[in-house]
C-alpha cells in the first residue's frame, strides 16, 4: 500500500493532504515531508481524511513530527481522521497528545452554544 | 526542525559484515535479549545452553510459511547466546521464530527437535491471538508468533505514584471480565481501553491500587472442555497459562489486532496513574502453558528444557504447581528471566508491583526442596529496577507448601494473608471459638508478621479463586457443574453460609441478612490493620451463581454487571464510604502492630479489646461478640468497631472517652439505609454516651471524637 502526498498552501497556513496507509514503509517518506514543512514555521494542517490506516509506525512518525512542532512553536493539526483511525488512536492514547480538527471545531462549536444562552444562564 | 532528527549518526555496527541467506547480517549484541531494532536492522539475541544450531524463522507478518531460515554462524554465538543483527527488515511487518537443534532425551532432560519454531522467550509482542475467542487456525505450524516491536512510549511526566503499601486500598480485577458485560457501555467492551472508560467509577469507590489478574499472553481457546449443560465452549479466562511472559495478552486490547496492545495498555497505566491509582500486575512464574510430556512445544521446552523445568530424574516434570509443569525459578538462567521480565513491565510498562502466583514455588530448588535462602526471593528483593514495587505473594503452592506468615521476605515481600480470609469468613457465619483468632487477625495479624509490619499483610475475604462475596452469603457448597468437571474442580473448604437458603431466593428476611452479612464482611475488612483488597464487583454483590471456581467461564458468570450499580446501590454506597473512612483514620493503617500501650495524649492504648462491657473482651469459645477500640496519636480520633456474629442482640458498654470527646456513630449494620453508614466526618453524637444496642449478625463503627471537630 502507497501514500501518496499533496500539498497546499493558502494564506492561514500549509495543508498537506495523504491519501493511503501510513506504516512502516511509508512513513519514512511522509517524515521527510513533513519536517521541512514544520521547518518553514507556518502552521500545517495534515488532512487524513483519505487515510484509510495508521500503522504504530505511522502513529510513531505522526507524533514525532508533532514534538518536532512544538519544539519549533509551529501549531500542527490534524484533520479528517476517519472513525477506524481515530478509535486506534483514541485507544492507544496518541489522541490525546494531537490537536485535531474536529476537537477545534467542537471547542468552537462549544463556544457559539455557550455565547447564545448568556441569559439564561444568568438568570440562574 | 531540531537537529536531532535531521542527525545522520553513522556507527561501526550500522553495517553488515555477513550475508546470510541472501540477507545482509552482522553480529548480534547477546544483551539485551529479544528482538532489538537497531540501526538499519533488527538484533535478535536468544539463549540455549545446550543447542548445537539454532536457525532464526522469520515470516512476513500472517504468512503460513517463513519467507527466511537463517541459521546463526558459529562466530555469533557468545557463550550459550546467539546473537544476530538482520538489516533491512521492516520490523512491523514480520514474525519471528526461532528452530534450536539439540539432543532429544527426555531421560537426560533435552527436547530438541529442530522442526519446531519456537517462541522467544522475551518476545515482546505475540501474534497468533489477536482478538479475543477467535477460533485460531490450528493448521500452522507456529502458532504464538514473536513480533519486534519499538519501545519509545510517550509517557509525558508520568512517574510512579509511590503510595505507602498501608495506605493502599487493592482491588483485583479482571481486565476482560470488568468490561465485556454488555451494561458496561463502554466503546471496546472487554479490553484495556474499556477498562480505562471506567476510571471514573474506580475513582469515586475511592481504591487507590487495581491488581489485574494476568495480562501476559496467554491463550483463551487451550481449554478443551465445554459446558456439559449449554455444550458451549469453555475457555481459559482467568489466564493463569502463560504462553509469553513479555508481551501484553493482545486479546485484551481493542487494537490487537494491528499489534497495538502495548500502547493501549500502557495509556490504560498513564491514565490509572493521572487518577491516582497504582497498578500491580498477577504474575505467574511457577508454570507455563507448555504443561507435561503431553503438552505443547511452544518455547522454553524446545530452547532449553532442563535450564526452564524441574525435572524429575528420569526426566519428567516436577508438578508442584498443579498444572503439569514447574518452572525452574532457582536455576541463575531463569531468575535472571524473572528478574528481566518484571523490570520489563517496571520499566517500559511503569508497573507498580506484582502479586506472584503460588509463589511458594519460587523459594524451590531445582529438585523441589524449599531454600532456606531462595536466591530469586532476595534478588527480586533487592533489585535496583524493582527497589520500590510492591511484591506481594501468594505464599503457598499446589505441593502442599504452605508459608503464610514465612514467606522469605528480605523486608520486603507482601503475602495473601490466606489466615485472615479463614478467620473472619468463619466468624461471620458465626462459628465458635473463633473470638481470639479474630482479634489476631483484624490487629494486623502480629502472630505472622511480627518483625515484617502490618502491611505484610494483604487481607482479603474474596478472590478471584473461590466464592464473590455475595456467594460466600448465599451457598453453602459451590456449584461448579458448568465448568464440565462434575462439580469436583474448585475448593470445598469455602467457609462460606447461606443464611437459610441455598442459592437465590425471594425470602426477604434472608436476603436482608446477606445484605448485612456482606455489610459487616466489608466493615470488618476495611477497618482491620493490613492493606485491604476488595474483589471486584463485591461492592455491588456481583455473584457466580455458586460457582467457585469460574476459571473457564467467559460469561455472565464471571463477567462485572454494570446494571447492579443502580441496582444495588446501597452496598456500593456502603462500600465508598468504608473505604473513605479507612483513609481518614491514620489508625487503621499504622504499619506498627498496636501493642496496648497508653498513647499519651488521650490516656488510651494504641489498641483496647471490649466486649459486652467496656474492657472485658469474653474470649470464651461461645463468644461471637469482640470491639476493638483503636486510637492513634496527637489528634487523632478514637475508632471503636463492635462485631456480632451472634444471631442475638447485644447491649454494648461503650469505653469512657477523654477530653471532652463523644461517640458519635459512623456505621450500623444493622440499621436501614440511608442510616447503616454516614459519610466520614459527618457521624451523628450518641445520645446515650455510655451505651449502644448492637443488633444481631452487625457491625458497629463508632468515632470518638470532640462534637464541633473540624473533619
Amino acid at each position: 500500500m502507497t501514500l501518496n502526498v499533496k500539498e497546499r498552501r493558502n494564506k492561514a497556513g500549509t495543508v498537506l493532504v495523504a491519501i493511503g496507509e501510513i506504516n512502516s514503509e511509508t512513513s519514512g517518506s511522509l517524515l521527510q515531508t513533513l519536517l521541512p514543512l514544520v521547518r518553514e514555521g507556518r502552521p500545517l494542517r495534515i488532512d487524513l481524511t483519505a487515510v484509510t490506516y495508521v500503522s504504530s509506525a505511522g502513529l510513531r512518525t505522526l507524533l514525532v513530527v508533532y514534538r518536532e512542532a512544538q519544539h519549533a512553536g509551529v501549531a500542527v493539526t490534524l484533520y479528517g481522521v476517519s472513525e477506524e483511525v481515530r478509535f486506534v488512536m483514541s485507544a492507544t492514547g496518541f489522541l490525546d497528545f494531537f490537536s485535531t480538527g474536529e476537537a477545534e471545531a467542537a471547542a468552537a462549536k462549544t463556544a457559539a452554544k455557550a455565547a447564545a444562552k448568556p441569559v439564561a444562564r444568568a438568570a440562574r | 526542525m531540531s537537529e536531532s532528527s535531521s542527525e545522520q549518526v553513522l556507527r561501526v555496527d550500522a553495517y553488515p559484515t555477513h550475508e546470510v541467506g541472501g540477507y545482509r547480517v552482522r553480529a548480534g549484541k547477546p544483551f539485551p535479549f529479544g528482538a532489538n531494532v537497531v540501526p538499519g536492522g533488527v538484533s535478535f539475541s536468544v539463549f540455549s545452553d545446550q543447542a548445537t544450531s539454532m536457525t532464526l524463522v522469520i515470516y512476513k507478518r500472517g504468512e503460513p510459511e517463513p519467507m527466511a531460515e537463517l541459521e546463526f554462524p558459529q562466530e555469533f554465538r557468545t557463550g550459550s547466546v546467539f546473537a544476530m543483527t538482520v538489516f533491512g527488515l521492516d520490523h512491523e511487518n514480520i514474525e519471528y521464530g526461532y528452530r534450536a537443534d539439540g539432543p532429544y532425551d527426555p531421560v537426560t532432560g533435552h527436547r530438541f527437535d529442530a522442526r519446531q519454531v519456537l517462541s522467544d522467550p522475551y518476545a515482546r509482542l505475540i501474534a497468533g491471538r489477536d482478538v479475543w475467542g477467535v477460533e485460531p487456525d490450528r493448521s500452522r505450524g507456529y502458532q504464538y508468533r514473536s513480533r519486534v516491536c519499538l519501545q519509545d512510549f510517550d509517557w509525558g511526566d508520568d512517574t510512579p505514584l509511590g503510595i505507602p503499601a498501608e495506605d493502599l486500598v487493592v482491588y483485583e480485577t479482571h481486565v476482560r471480565g470488568f468490561t465485556r458485560h454488555p451494561s458496561s457501555q463502554v466503546t471496546a467492551p472487554g479490553t484495556f481501553a474499556g477498562l480505562r472508560e471506567k476510571i471514573p467509577y474506580l475513582k469515586e469507590l475511592g481504591i487507590n491500587c487495581i491488581e489485574l489478574l494476568p495480562v501476559f499472553e496467554f491463550d483463551e481457546s487451550d481449554n478443551p472442555r465445554h459446558n456439559p449443560e449449554t455444550g458451549e465452549q469453555l475457555f481459559d479466562y482467568w489466564g493463569y497459562n502463560t504462553v509469553s511472559f513479555f508481551a501484553p495478552k493482545a486479546g485484551y486490547a481493542a487494537t490487537g489486532r494491528y499489534g497495538m496492545q502495548g500502547d493501549e495498555f500502557r495509556t490504560l497505566i498513564k491514565d490509572l496513574h493521572a487518577a491516582g491509582i497504582e497498578v500491580i500486575l498477577d504474575v505467574v512464574f511457577n508454570h507455563t502453558a507448555e504443561g507435561n510430556e503431553q503438552g505443547p512445544t511452544i518455547s522454553f521446552k524446545g530452547l532449553d528444557n532442563a535450564t526452564y523445568y524441574m525435572l524429575t530424574p528420569e526426566g519428567y516434570y516436577f508438578n508442584f504447581s498443579g498444572t503439569g509443569n514447574t518452572v525452574n525459578c532457582n536455576h541463575p538462567v531463569v531468575r535472571n528471566f524473572v528478574l528481566d521480565c518484571l523490570r520489563h513491565w517496571v520499566a517500559d510498562y511503569h508497573i507498580d508491583g506484582f502479586r506472584f502466583d503460588l509463589a511458594a514455588i519460587l523459594g524451590r530448588s531445582a529438585d523441589g526442596t524449599p531454600l532456606p535462602n531462595p536466591p530469586l526471593l532476595e534478588l527480586l528483593a533487592y533489585d535496583p529496577v524493582l527497589r520500590h514495587t510492591k511484591l506481594i505473594a501468594e505464599a503457598w503452592d499446589a505441593g502442599g507448601l504452605y508459608e503464610v506468615g514465612n514467606f522469605p521476605a528480605y523486608g520486603r515481600w507482601a503475602e495473601w494473608n490466606g489466615k485472615y480470609r479463614d478467620t473472619v469468613r468463619s466468624f461471620l457465619k458465626g462459628d465458635p471459638g473463633i473470638t481470639g483468632e479474630l482479634a489476631t487477625r483484624v490487629a494486623g495479624s502480629p502472630d505472622l508478621y511480627s518483625t515484617r509490619g502490618t502491611s505484610a499483610s494483604v487481607n482479603f475475604l474474596t478472590a478471584h479463586d473461590g466464592f464473590s462475596l455475595a456467594d460466600l452469603v448465599s451457598y453453602n457448597d459451590k456449584h461448579n457443574d458448568a465448568n464440565g468437571e462434575g462439580n469436583n474442580d474448585g475448593g470445598n473448604d469455602n467457609a462460606s453460609w447461606n443464611c437459610g437458603a441455598e442459592g437465590p431466593t425471594d425470602d426477604p428476611e434472608v436476603n436482608a441478612l446477606r445484605l448485612r452479612q456482606m455489610k459487616n464482611a466489608l466493615a470488618i475488612l476495611f477497618t482491620s490493620q493490613g492493606i485491604p483488597m476488595l474483589l471486584s464487583g463485591d461492592e455491588v454483590a456481583r455473584t457466580q451463581q455458586g460457582n467457585n471456581n469460574t476459571y473457564c467461564q467467559d460469561n455472565e458468570l464471571s463477567w462485572f454487571d454494570w446494571s447492579q450499580v443502580d441496582e444495588n446501590s446501597e452496598l456500593l454506597r456502603f462500600t465508598r464510604e468504608m473505604i473513605a473512612f479507612r483513609k481518614h483514620h491514620r489508625e487503621l493503617r499504622s504499619t506498627s502492630h498496636p501493642t496496648g500501650q497508653l498513647r499519651d495524649s488521650l490516656g488510651l492504648p494504641d489498641i483496647s479489646w471490649h466486649g459486652e462491657r467496656a474492657w472485658q473482651p469474653d474470649w470464651s469459645a461461645e463468644s461471637r461478640l469482640l470491639a476493638v477500640a483503636r486510637c492513634g496519636t496527637g489528634d487523632d480520633d478514637v475508632v471503636y468497631a463492635a462485631m456480632n456474629s451472634h444471631w442475638e442482640a447485644h447491649d454494648l458498654e461503650l469505653p469512657a472517652l477523654p477530653g471532652g470527646r463523644s461517640w458519635h456513630l459512623f456505621a450500623d449494620t444493622g440499621a436501614e439505609a440511608p442510616y447503616d453508614i454516614r459519610t466520614p466526618g459527618a457521624e451523628v453524637e450518641l445520645e446515650n454516651a455510655g451505651k449502644y444496642l448492637i443488633g444481631p449478625r452487625s457491625v458497629v463503627i463508632l468515632v470518638g471524637r470532640t462534637p464541633d471537630a473540624d473533619l
